[in-house]
């Protein structure tokens, strides 16, 4: 028996993707040796609460502890990051400097916050993310001091939590996105405005189609006001920089993996593509950092940054690990959803990405309560949820089976509906893949 | 109920628990199976403890049972943490 | 027998006892087309796919033709005007989004969990009073002894209808419930009973409204007719009346069903009597079970607004659709060993309170209610046994449970208090 075999299975990542896959490898019969590896000295917790509850000071940082479902007789190597993988020796590095052998590796190591850079003003005092437990621990220790005035840049679904956070907590909030409305790339402007509407009813100052350029600070270092684009300022004494994340996979250069920025990418069966495009039999990934292709969008190259897709391709992938070669199940993937803003429960399936069209089917704009539905050259691609969640499943399954935009007509609550552009801000970068993303 | 091969519960040490917020509806039957840790804000949003007091285990179990969606997920007995 | 009749079969007293085969041999065609036009759906996947899909109607109750009084110039007027106040003030059950979601919103809010929690110790009381009640004797009928007594006088108490008027709206009750049979709302007479009812217990709802509303207590009934903090009553009078009638009606006919299927299925699992005996923590776990082995309520019928491709078939645009919940509870493709009863079964998603949007209100408190009672009874009743089985059964198929059930007993111990 080799060193390796006897190293038995690593997960990269003790987050929400890696528990529930060492989860699934247990379930599925796996009684060999299972190490979990995290950059955090934490056990894998929820990050959900940190932008809503544990801001607003409800919920201590450290009490988003996950459940642990199945017995995991686990060796927890913890607050040292991978930083290295070396396939042939099988292998990875830990920031240590300790190395860890493995049979088969399992990477779920998420993604991380993109900061602002240092040179325009990053590194001030009074600067933050939000992504991890300590981010979240920092930030609301320096919300219950009570700044004068918060500024928040990004009005993804981040920055509108934060934002409905600190105006919960009372504090003069000024929030900046380069489009034209609020969670523009995730839902449009059109049901973004509905969002517009609750932070101008909130209390929150908007800047909509404005760019922070950089960061000014007084003489101790502290951050004091923002310089936009168009020439304005905002004077800040706290900000949240909420711009979206980037998939942590730094630690795989070398590794010659098809790796990037983007996330890794793998087969449909979850097993990450080796630099040459052949699945690699021993390494599988999960979560935010797994881009595969998508069979319910065409065999669209996707990465799904969000809270169900964690779990269900984390079960997927220990599921597949553990089966023969020719027994790998493909993972299918509807993505979903929720928020929680201003008093709303915001839940979405599907990709709104490339959308033509968006109706309102159920309900109706004026009173916040509504379902609408996004359609792409005829077909239902997505839909959402203002505080209308129960009809959501009807509308998951309808675009699960690719039915009609709009796909169902004769609904009770259903008024002449008209489709609408959905107003979706041009992307990024040119390119075919697609990230569903908090950003 | 807990088998009698299970280990013993650390008493002290909270409960951990998680709501699956994607298959939750807003049925709020934890909400009065267990009214200390859930919570149904607005419409449908639903405020719970992920780390309710152990004392409360007979509550949590019964709002876990009352989910019409078997949304919540417990884990009682907590590992020593690293 | 062709598959088209077969819901018949489910309808016809003689099956009442045991309709789960009739239920098997219908979930073969899960989404199946009748011969009378509607599409019973017996399958646990389709029905969920169905309770959340916009296109079927609760707003699906024949239009009520009322009695002649004898004088025709009356007929002639006020029937026609009171049918329609009857049409559009229907109970939320029967109604659709957005009306239904104000209407179940404003009664929530009452309904509230500070309510529900703050009738726990009245149930432990009323429970055990009700089983001291049965001291000295070698038989007791559940029905009548506890069953059917403690939801109605736990609604009454929640509720602030007076106990002292149960007699008087017994009848109209257990006649209003009869608006989810099938049979009975085909036929003339009994709609007649039910429009007389439905007069009758109105015109007592609107005088304790009244009364409520010059005198107002604590009660639930108090606070649905006071207005609300912008001075405007949080219902119209026919929404509050119809409100109020549905949750009389409801503490008097489901309840007494999951109380009294519970007992029978843990007399006939004596092994699971004695656990739960043993260890009343089980009891979350039992009810569960119960609601998906045996539901209080059995189907409920709907309207297609539209036509909705399922399971290979087209339910057709206006078909009655009968979700029969309690069907799907039994489905194996969804539920290993769907007919053992087994309260350690994970994964229980059973459709006892129905689901949707239509969730049934109550069911926090009948899951209280129950809990206490079996728990109760479980330990009280000194070596209980089944008289009969299968015991008789009260007519209807839908709101399906035993009329008595007769318990021989070797003594009750001591209750809590």
């Amino acid at each position: 028996m080799s060193i390796a075999e006897t190293a038995g299975i690593v997960v990269v990542g003790a987050s929400l993707a890696g528990l529930r896959g060492a989860e699934a490898l247990r379930r599925n019969g796996y009684s060999g040796r299972l190490t979990v590896v995290g950059d955090e000295p934490y056990r894998p917790y929820d990050r959900p609460p940190l932008s809503k509850h544990v801001l607003s000071g409800e919920l201590a940082p450290d009490a988003t502890g996950l459940p642990e479902l199945d017995t995991l007789d686990a060796q927890w190597r913890l607050g040292h990051a991978a930083v290295a993988l070396d396939r042939a020796a099988r292998t990875i590095r830990l920031a240590n400097g300790t190395g860890l052998a493995y049979e088969r590796l399992l990477i779920a190591t998420g993604a991380q916050a993109r900061p602002w850079p240092a040179a325009s003003g990053g590194g001030l005092e009074g600067i933050f993310t939000l992504r991890g437990r300590d981010d979240a621990a920092r930030l609301r220790t320096a919300l219950a001091g009570g700044p004068a005035r918060v500024l928040i840049v990004g009005a993804g679904l981040i920055g509108c939590e934060a934002a409905s956070c600190c105006r919960d907590l009372g504090l003069p909030v000024t929030l900046v996105d380069p489009n034209p409305a609020p969670l523009a790339r995730s839902l449009g402007t059109w049901i973004g405005s509905v969002v517009a509407d609750c932070l101008r009813d909130a209390g929150v100052t908007f800047h909509a189609g404005a760019q922070v350029l950089r960061f000014a600070g007084d003489a101790s270092g502290r951050v004091v006001r923002a310089h936009l684009a168009d020439g304005r300022a905002v004077e800040a004494d706290l900000v949240i920089v909420a711009l979206g994340a980037t998939r942590a996979t730094d630690w795989l250069k070398g590794a010659g993996l098809m790796a990037d920025a983007g996330g890794v990418t793998c087969d449909g069966a979850c097993r990450v593509l080796g630099a040459d495009g052949t699945p690699c039999p021993d390494i599988y990934a999960a979560g935010d950092v797994a881009r595969w292709p998508n069979p319910l969008y065409g065999g669209r190259l996707m990465s799904v940054e969000h809270w169900g897709n964690a779990v269900a391709q984390a079960a997927h992938s220990g599921r597949n690990m553990l089966a023969p070669a020719d027994d790998q199940r493909t993972y299918h993937h509807l993505p979903a959803f929720w928020s929680s803003q201003f008093g709303i429960n915001i839940k979405a399936v599907g990709l709104s990405e490339g959308a033509d069209a968006v109706a309102i089917v159920q309900g109706s704009r004026a009173s916040r309560r509504f379902l609408a539905v996004y359609g792409r050259a005829g077909r239902s691609i997505a839909a959402v949820s203002f505080d209308q969640a129960r009809w959501l499943p009807a509308y998951a399954e309808a675009i699960t089976a690719g039915r009609a935009f709009p796909p169902i007509r004769d609904a009770s609550d259903q008024g002449d509906y008209l489709a609408l552009a959905p107003g979706f801000p041009p992307p990024r970068a040119a390119s075919t893949l697609i990230e569903a993303r908090h950003g | 109920m807990t088998a009698p091969t299970r280990p013993v519960p650390r008493e002290t040490a909270p409960l951990r628990v998680v709501v699956d917020l994607n298959r939750c509806q807003g049925y709020a039957q934890c909400c009065y199976a267990a009214p200390g840790a859930f919570e149904v804000r607005g419409h449908e949003i639903l405020f719970y403890d992920p780390a309710p007091p152990h004392a409360r285990r007979g509550e949590i179990e019964r709002a876990v049972q009352a989910c019409p969606v078997r949304a919540i997920s417990l884990q009682v007995e907590i590992g020593d943490a690293p | 027998m062709a598959e088209d009749t077969l819901f018949s079969e489910v309808l016809d007293p003689a099956n009442r006892a045991n309709p789960y085969p009739i239920y098997a041999r219908l979930r073969e065609t899960p989404v199946s087309p009748q011969r009378d036009g509607s599409i019973v759906v017996s399958g646990h996947a389709a029905i969920r796919s169905l309770i959340f899909d916009p296109r079927l109607s609760s707003e699906d109750l024949p239009p009520s033709r009322r009695p002649r009084t004898g004088n025709p110039l009356k007929d002639w007027l006020l029937n026609p005007i009171k049918d329609r106040i009857a049409t559009a003030h229907r109970p939320l059950i029967f109604r659709d989004p957005p009306d239904h979601d104000t209407l179940r919103h404003a009664v929530m809010r009452e309904f509230s969990v500070a309510r529900v929690q703050a009738l726990r110790q009245r149930v432990v009381r009323d429970v055990d009073t009700l089983i001291d009640a049965c001291r000295g004797r070698d038989e007791v009928c559940l029905v009548e002894d506890l069953s059917y007594p403690l939801p109605v006088s736990v609604i009454c108490d929640m509720l602030g209808v007076p106990e002292a008027d149960e007699p008087q709206f017994q009848a109209w009750a257990t006649q209003l419930a009869t608006a989810l049979e099938p049979d009975a709302r085909h036929d003339e007479a009994s709609r007649h009973r039910t429009v007389a009812a439905f007069d009758a217990i109105s015109g007592y709802m609107r005088a304790l409204i009244r009364a409520k509303r010059r005198r107002p207590t604590a009660d639930m009934l108090s606070a649905l007719a006071a207005p609300g903090p912008d001075g405007k009553a949080v219902m119209g009078d026919f929404d509050l009346i119809s409100t109020a009638i549905l949750l009389l009606v409801a503490g008097h006919e489901t309840t007494v069903n999951l109380i009294t299927n519970g007992m029978l299925t843990l007399l006939r699992h004596p092994g699971e009597l004695e656990r739960l005996r043993a260890d009343p923590e089980r009891a979350p776990r039992v009810i569960e079970e119960l609601l998906r082995y045996e539901p209080p309520v059995h189907f409920r019928t709907r309207k297609a607004l539209g036509a909705i491709e399922i399971a290979g078939q087209t339910i057709p645009k206006g078909a009655p659709v009968i979700l029969l919940f309690a069907a799907a509870n039994r489905d194996p493709a969804r539920f290993d060993d769907p007919d053992r009863f087994d309260p350690d079964r994970e994964d229980n998603q059973h459709f006892g309170f129905g689901g949707g949007l239509h969730y049934c209100m109550g069911a926090p408190l009948a899951r209280i209610e129950a809990e206490i009672a079996l728990v109760a009874l479980c330990r009280r009743l000194v070596a209980p046994r089944l008289m009969a089985d299968p015991p008789p059964y009260r007519p209807g198929a839908s709101l399906r449970g035993p009329e008595r059930l007769g318990i021989r007993i070797s003594g009750i111990a001591p209750g809590q208090s």
